[in-house]
C-alpha cells in the first residue's frame, strides 16, 4: 500500500502486517510456491513469540538457499543434506537459543538421510522443518525420492518407476518411530485452514523448546512447485488435494508428550 | 611448576583441547586417533564442553561447522579417511572464515591402506584438500610435547586470524608414549570476541548475522576470493615456524617435517660423527611453507635432501622454492613403512658425494 493515499485506512484496526522479522527484500520463489509461505508463517510465529533474539536458523541447498536475505535473524547456510548436522552443532554451543532447521526432499531425504536420522534419534532439542513437494525445483526439476510414481521428471521422463527407480521414500512415519522424536506433524499450506493449522503446529514446536521440551520437533509440509510440475498455483494445489495427499495425508503421526 | 606427565600423543592433544577452552568436540572413531575421541568423550563435558559421537565424519565435520558458526572453540579430529570425507565442509569453513581446530592423524592410503603412520595426505593438507581456492593453517608437531602445544598456538591461530587450522599427525605419534608438560594458559586471556558476526542470536542493536558460502555474482564470489587471498599473504609473511639444526656450516640440508624430522636428526648426528657436513631444517608450519628460508639456504648448501614418508609430496614445495638453485633429492617410504636412520645415513653418503662431485667438476 505504499504510496497510496487511502485516508479512510487510517481510521480502521490493523489485524495483519508484515512481520518485522522478516527484511524488506522480495522472496525470489516462483508464483504460488508454498516456500513463500512457509518463510512467512515461520517469521510471524517467531515475531509473535517474541524469541527473534533467540532463534538462529538453518538454511538448506535446494530452493530455500536464500531464505536468509529474508528471515532478520541470525543463520547459517549449511551444505547440501547436513542443515540437522549444523543445527545439532548451534543449538550444543548455544543451548538457550531456539534452532530450527528448514529442507526440502532431496536435502532431507536423500543425501541428508544419515544426518536427518541421527539428529532425531539423538533428540536434539531442534525444530526440523521438511518441505516435500516432491521434486529438485532448484536444480531444474529432477527425481526426488519422494517423488511419485508416473511422476514425469527431467530424470524420469516417461514417469518414475518402481522396478528402475524405487519407492517414493515416506520418511516422516520413520521419523516417528524414533525416541528422540518428540513431535512429528505432517501438514500442507495449500488453503487459508491448511495455513493456520501449519502455523498452529509450529507455534506449539517453539513453545515446546521454550517450555523446555525435549526433542526433535518434526514438521512436514507436503507442498506444491508449479514450475517443476509445469502447472499454474492452482493446479498445483489440486493435484496436491487429488493425488499427492492420497500417498502423504496429512496430520499429527506422533503427538507432544502428555 | 607445571608437571611432567607421560601421555600418548592423541591424549596430550585432547587435554590440551580441554585447557586451551574447548567448548565442542564432534568426531567419529577411526584408527590411529581413537583415544582423541574417548579421551574427550571421558572429560570434556565435566569440564566445560560438548561432546558429540556423530554419524558420520560427514556429520561431525558439518557439527563444527555450526559450533564454529557460533564463535566457540570448537573441534574435530579423525584419520586419512575421515579426513577425506570431511573435505565438502572444510571448504565451507574455509570460505565462511570459521575459526576452529582440524586434527588428522594421518596413517598410510590410498583406499582404506593401513593403520600404520603416514605422511601421504601433506598435499591434502596443504594445497586445500577440497573444492576452491583456499588454505588451513597446517601445524606439523614432531613429538607429543607439540602435539599439546599446537593445539594452543592452533586455537590461538584460528581465532586471530579467522580461519580453519588443521594439525597434520601421523599415527605414530598419535599413538607413542613420551613426557608431556602443559602450559600455563588461561582461555579467558586468549578468547577473541566473535560476537560481530558469530551467530548468537540477533540483538535489536544489529542486524542479522549469516554464515554463507554462497555468493552467485562473479564479482562477488571473486571479491570473497580476493579477501582469503590477502589473508592467506599475512598468514604467509607472519606465521612462518621452523627448527633448524646445525644448518650454519651444512653443505647438505634435509628437509622433513613430523615424525621423520626425528628420524632425519638422527641421521645427521651419524652423518655428522662421519665427518660430513648436514644439517636439518624442520618445517613446524606446512602452511604458510618457509619457502624464504629455504632460498636463502640454497645460495648456502651444495644439496638437499627432503625425507618424507610418502611419494614425494613436500619435496615439490622445496623444490619450488629452491628454484633449482641446487639439487633437491628425495628419499621416502610409502605405505606405513617407516624410514630408518641407517637408510638415511647411506642416502646421505651418496647424495653427498655426489654433490661435492658436481660441485668440484
Amino acid at each position: 500500500m505504499e504510496g497510496v493515499q487511502c485516508d479512510y485506512l487510517s481510521e480502521l484496526d490493523v489485524v495483519w502486517d508484515r512481520s518485522e522479522t522478516l527484511t524488506e527484500k522480495p522472496f525470489h520463489y516462483c508464483p504460488g510456491c508454498g516456500h513463500s509461505v512457509m518463510n512467512r508463517l515461520l517469521m510471524e510465529v517467531v515475531q509473535e513469540l517474541g524469541i527473534q533474539d533467540k532463534t538462529i536458523g538453518v538454511a538448506p541447498v535446494g530452493c530455500a538457499v536464500f531464505m536468509y536475505h529474508y528471515m532478520d535473524i541470525d543463520m547459517q547456510e549449511a551444505a547440501h543434506g547436513r542443515a540437522s548436522a549444523v543445527a545439532t552443532g548451534i543449538k550444543r554451543i548455544l543451548p538457550d537459543r531456539f534452532v530450527f532447521s528448514y529442507q526440502g526432499d532431496g536435502d532431507l531425504a536423500a543425501i541428508g538421510t544419515a544426518e536427518t536420522i541421527h539428529t532425531v534419534n539423538r533428540g536434539e532439542n531442534i525444530i526440523m522443518l521438511f518441505i516435500n513437494n516432491g521434486i529438485y525445483g532448484m536444480t531444474g526439476g529432477q527425481m526426488a525420492p519422494t517423488t511419485l510414481k508416473g511422476s514425469i521428471t527431467s530424470t524420469t521422463s516417461s514417469g518414475r518407476e518402481y522396478d528402475r527407480h524405487g519407492y517414493p521414500l515416506d520418511i516422516t512415519p520413520l521419523i516417528s518411530q524414533l525416541p528422540g522424536a518428540s513431535y512429528v506433524t505432517r501438514q500442507s499450506v495449500d488453503t487459508a485452514k491448511a495455513v493456520r493449522k501449519t502455523k498452529k503446529a509450529l507455534t506449539k514446536a517453539f513453545q515446546f523448546h521454550m517450555n523446555g521440551g525435549e526433542g526433535v520437533c518434526f514438521l512436514e509440509i507436503v507442498s506444491n512447485c508449479p514450475s517443476g510440475w509445469k502447472m499454474t498455483p492452482i493446479e498445483s494445489n489440486e493435484w496436491l488435494q487429488d493425488h499427492v495427499f492420497n500417498h502423504y495425508p496429512l496430520g499429527d503421526i506422533k503427538p507432544f508428550p502428555k | 611448576m607445571p608437571e611432567k606427565q607421560l601421555m600418548k600423543g592423541n591424549e596430550a592433544l585432547a587435554e590440551a583441547a580441554i585447557r586451551a577452552g574447548l567448548k565442542g568436540y564432534f568426531g567419529y572413531p577411526i584408527t590411529p586417533q581413537s583415544e582423541l575421541l574417548e579421551y574427550l568423550s571421558r572429560h570434556l563435558i565435566d569440564r566445560g564442553g560438548e561432546f558429540i559421537q556423530a554419524e558420520s565424519e560427514v556429520a561431525a565435520i558439518n557439527m563444527v561447522y555450526g559450533a564454529a558458526g557460533c564463535g566457540k572453540r570448537v573441534m574435530t579430529s579423525t584419520s586419512s579417511p575421515g579426513y577425506s570425507l570431511m573435505q565438502e565442509a572444510i571448504s565451507y569453513i574455509a570460505c565462511g572464515e570459521l575459526p576452529c581446530l582440524l586434527v588428522n592423524v594421518v596413517r598410510g592410503g590410498p583406499g582404506l591402506g593401513t593403520i600404520q603412520p603416514s605422511q601421504g595426505d601433506y598435499f591434502q593438507a596443504v594445497k586445500g584438500g577440497g573444492h576452491g581456492d583456499y588454505r588451513l593453517i597446517v601445524l606439523a608437531p614432531n613429538s607429543v610435547q607439540e602435539m599439546a602445544d599446537f593445539v594452543f598456538k592452533g586455537f590461538d591461530l584460528a581465532d586471530q586470524y579467522r580461519n580453519p587450522v588443521l594439525i597434520l599427525a601421523d599415527g605414530a605419534l598419535g599413538q607413542m608414549m613420551e613426557p608431556v608438560t602443559f602450559p600455563d594458559y588461561n582461555p579467558e586471556d586468549n578468547l577473541v570476541d566473535h560476537s560481530d558476526w558469530a551467530t548468537q542470536g540477533k540483538p535489536a542493536s544489529r542486524g542479522p548475522n549469516v554464515i554463507t558460502t554462497l555468493h552467485l555474482e562473479a564479482d562477488k564470489m571473486e571479491a570473497v576470493n580476493l579477501k582469503l587471498q590477502e589473508k592467506y599473504r599475512t598468514i604467509m609473511a607472519n606465521e612462518v615456524m621452523i627448527e633448524s639444526i646445525q644448518t650454519e656450516d651444512a653443505d647438505l640440508v634435509l628437509v622433513a617435517y613430523g615424525l621423520t624430522s626425528r628420524i632425519a636428526h638422527k641421521a645427521v648426528e651419524l652423518a655428522r660423527n662421519d665427518g660430513l657436513k648436514v644439517g636439518l631444517l624442520r618445517p613446524k608450519t606446512l602452511f604458510p611453507f618457509p619457502s624464504q628460508h629455504l632460498a636463502v639456504l640454497a645460495d648456502q648448501v651444495t644439496s638437499m635432501m627432503v625425507v618424507e614418508m610418502s611419494a614425494g609430496q613436500m619435496v615439490e614445495d622445496v623444490r619450488l622454492a629452491v628454484n633449482g638453485k641446487v639439487p633437491v633429492y628425495f628419499q621416502g617410504r610409502m605405505g606405513g613403512v617407516i624410514p630408518q636412520p641407517d637408510e638415511l645415513l647411506k642416502r646421505i653418503h651418496q647424495v653427498y658425494s655426489s654433490s661435492s662431485t658436481q660441485v668440484n667438476s
